[in-house]
């Protein structure tokens, strides 16, 4: 139980919360409930929470599996810096938001959810948790080698030491031969019999 | 219920059948040993057959984002029932719905509603909260939301703790599922008051529900209140309706007045028919209990009590029916049972049932002063006289034997001897003093019947039991044609 981290759970639940949030506010929006100005405050209120959550940060421990497309929020979210890093921040700002939807019968679902997101946050919080976006990995390139030249003659080839000893010369000759004659390294006997 | 809330009520209730069929199957691929049993017995079984069993867990969470969904949609379908109920209690137009919702206050009983919002100070955040409906409600939804997001694939994978326990949530989420229907808010008009004012029928007349000569009558829901009559001597009477009551004749219930006393429960026998749409009961002031019964029956201004009812009971006299001749002798309260009998007798001869060998019917009742039953008077009167109507005067042959009285009284009844009624009955048998001589009644009755089987039953004392057992054996002739007369001492 002490690898829970409780940021993770938290920002599901919050998630959730969200889309509750904007759901039970679209209900009171378009029936025109009594004090339906709630559920406009609500369907904003759930928009920003779920933007917010979506970025899902990164595990202290093990890969994190990022979620599609959130590396747009996350770029702005980490422009906040440490008011979105801490967790102190985000319960008590969850908190916020959550207790004007309470009024409302439609969206106190999303109210209840979205502070129970932000109980768990403090508790991630306290354990000293924090949001860390997640960075793409460099991708370790291979070294650049020199490319190789593909080979110049023929096959059959002779292996690589038999070329190898008189390099230069053979070398220049074949570059200077171009593409001549075939000089045959092994003296090739044409037997007709 | 239609008229104010249309569509949004069918969807709620869709949507509440298909939560619980999908509650009902979202335990069952996770039962484990369930399972392995099945795999174990379904060896002889195809492969195909035991391909579904390996898939258990998606068809768990397919079944669970239905649960989901049609969450959804049962939530949304009732705010917005809610919202309309909430509407009409505050309308203050006449119209269909305002005069729906205000029920309870014109019948001035506390259970006939059908708006749930029964003020218009109620908010709907109130009635939320304070109704069990409401309350699990909210309670299930938010133990199942706390279970789907920690199922979540990212933290089922890396924090499997956590999901497992969350999930243990499930218990909570069945137990407020399974309290969730139990207030019963929403109701069926019963069936008698559709036969009498159909939707279709009176949806339209609603403002001339109060005329009594109207078609239509105020619609009487599941939970109305009963019908109080008073009568003379402090007698109440109350008639009542439940859905799914059947009774027969001679039958009893335990009735309980919460408002009075939460633990006593009194019997009471049934007086009338079976024949009849309501069942009613005839208390007579005789104790604590009753007293304060009849009083707060009595109170015009304070809504009517609640009443429960258990039952009926009893044994089933329907020996009575199955006599040519019936001899009913009723001793003091034991003439309550005869009350039902006698309308169920009635009724039976009008329709001409063919099952009702009864011919002829000679009641006997004694008792000391008529006061306390005045209501069996009434209703021998109204007898009398609806025989006189269908012409069959000589049916019911009824003597009244009035053992308590003193040389006033039967100085007035010589006095008034010519008078065609009795003075004191208003019947038009005339009123015996003292107690019946029943050898002159039995050989009255085995001349006038020479060839019948004769019914004797008794409601009263032991001692005129075993009186009437001595006559009987004496007046049933040695041959089987003849007279016979057999006793049934009926312990009602």
């Amino acid at each position: 139980m002490g690898q829970i981290e409780w940021a993770m759970w938290a920002n599901e639940q919050a998630l959730a919360s969200g889309l509750i949030l904007i759901t039970g506010g679209i209900v009171a929006t378009t029936g025109r409930f009594a004090q339906w100005y709630f559920g406009a405050y609500s369907i904003v209120a759930g928009v920003f929470v779920c933007l917010l959550e979506y970025p899902r940060g990164k595990r202290r421990k093990g890969s994190t599996m990022e979620r599609c497309g959130q590396k747009y929020m996350a770029a702005v979210v980490k422009l906040f810096g440490p008011l979105t890093r801490n967790y102190y921040v985000r319960a008590t700002l969850h908190l916020l938001l959550a207790v004007p939807a309470g009024f409302l019968l439609a969206t106190i679902l999303g109210t209840v959810c979205l502070a129970i997101a932000s109980g768990i946050y403090l508790l991630a919080a306290i354990r000293g948790e924090q949001w860390m976006p997640i960075e793409p990995k460099p991708k370790e390139r291979p070294q650049v080698e020199a490319i190789k030249q593909p080979p110049s003659n023929p096959p059959p080839r002779p292996p690589v030491e038999a070329r190898k000893k008189p390099s230069e010369e053979e070398e220049a000759e074949a570059a200077a031969a171009g593409g001549g004659p075939q000089v045959n390294p092994v003296p090739v006997t044409d037997e007709v019999v | 219920m239609k008229t104010g809330l249309m569509t949004a009520l069918a969807m709620a209730r869709a949507s509440a059948r298909c939560l619980n069929f999908n509650s009902m199957l979202i335990l069952v691929p996770v039962c484990r040993n369930l399972l392995s049993f099945l795999r174990g017995t379904c060896s002889f079984c195809s492969r195909t057959l035991r391909k579904p069993l390996d898939h258990n867990l998606t068809f768990h969470k397919l079944v669970a984002y239905m649960i989901c969904i049609f969450t959804a949609i049962h939530i949304t379908a009732h705010l917005f029932n809610f919202e309309r109920y909430s509407r009409s209690q505050q309308a203050t137009d006449v119209s269909l719905a305002s005069i729906l919702s205000s029920l309870s206050r014109n019948e001035k009983a506390e259970d006939s509603w059908l708006n749930p919002i029964q003020s218009p100070n109620m908010t709907v955040m109130y009635v939320t909260f304070t109704s069990i409906a409401g309350l699990t409600g909210v309670i299930g939804t938010i133990a199942l939301i706390l279970m789907v997001t920690s199922a979540m694939e990212f933290i089922r994978r890396n924090y499997f703790e956590l999901f497992w326990i969350t999930h243990h949530l499930f218990i909570i989420y069945f137990l407020c599922l399974a309290l969730h229907g139990i207030s019963g808010i929403v109701r069926g008009q019963m069936k008698e008051s559709m036969d009498e004012s159909h939707p279709h029928k009176c949806a339209q007349s609603f403002e001339k529900w109060d005329d009594h000569d109207s078609g239509c009558r105020h619609p009487r829901f599941k939970g109305s209140p009963p019908e109080v009559v008073m009568h003379p001597s402090k007698v109440l009477e109350l008639q009542m309706i439940k859905q799914g009551f059947h009774m027969e004749v001679g039958q009893y219930i335990f009735v309980k007045c919460p408002s009075i006393s939460h633990l006593e429960w009194h019997p009471f026998t049934l007086t009338s028919a079976p024949e009849e749409d309501f069942f009613s009961i005839h208390i007579r002031a005789a104790g604590n209990w009753t007293e304060n019964l009849i009083r707060a029956f009595e109170q015009q201004h304070s809504p009517v009590p609640r009443i429960k009812v258990d039952g009926p009971f009893g044994t089933v006299s329907e020996d009575v029916f199955q006599y040519e001749v019936a001899v009913l002798v009723g001793a003091g309260i034991g003439v309550t049972p005869f009350a039902s009998i006698l309308k169920s007798i009635w009724y039976k001869f009008q329709r001409g049932d063919h099952n009702l060998k009864t011919q002829k019917i000679y009641f006997y009742w004694i008792c000391r002063e008529t006061g306390a039953f005045a209501w069996f008077n009434d209703l021998l009167i109204s007898l009398e006289q609806e025989m006189e109507e269908l012409g069959k005067v000589g049916f019911l042959n009824y003597h009244l034997f009035l053992t308590g009285w003193d040389s006033n009284i039967a100085g007035h009844a010589a006095l008034n001897f010519d008078k065609a009624t009795d003075i004191l009955t208003g019947l038009k048998q005339k009123t015996y003093f003292g107690r019946p001589k029943w050898d002159n009644e039995f050989s009255t009755i085995a001349t006038a019947h020479p060839k019948s089987v004769v019914g004797v039953f008794l409601c009263g004392p032991p001692t005129l039991a075993k009186n009437l057992r001595k006559c009987c054996h004496q007046y049933s002739s040695m041959d089987p044609r003849k007279v016979q007369f057999y006793f049934n001492k009926e312990n009602f």
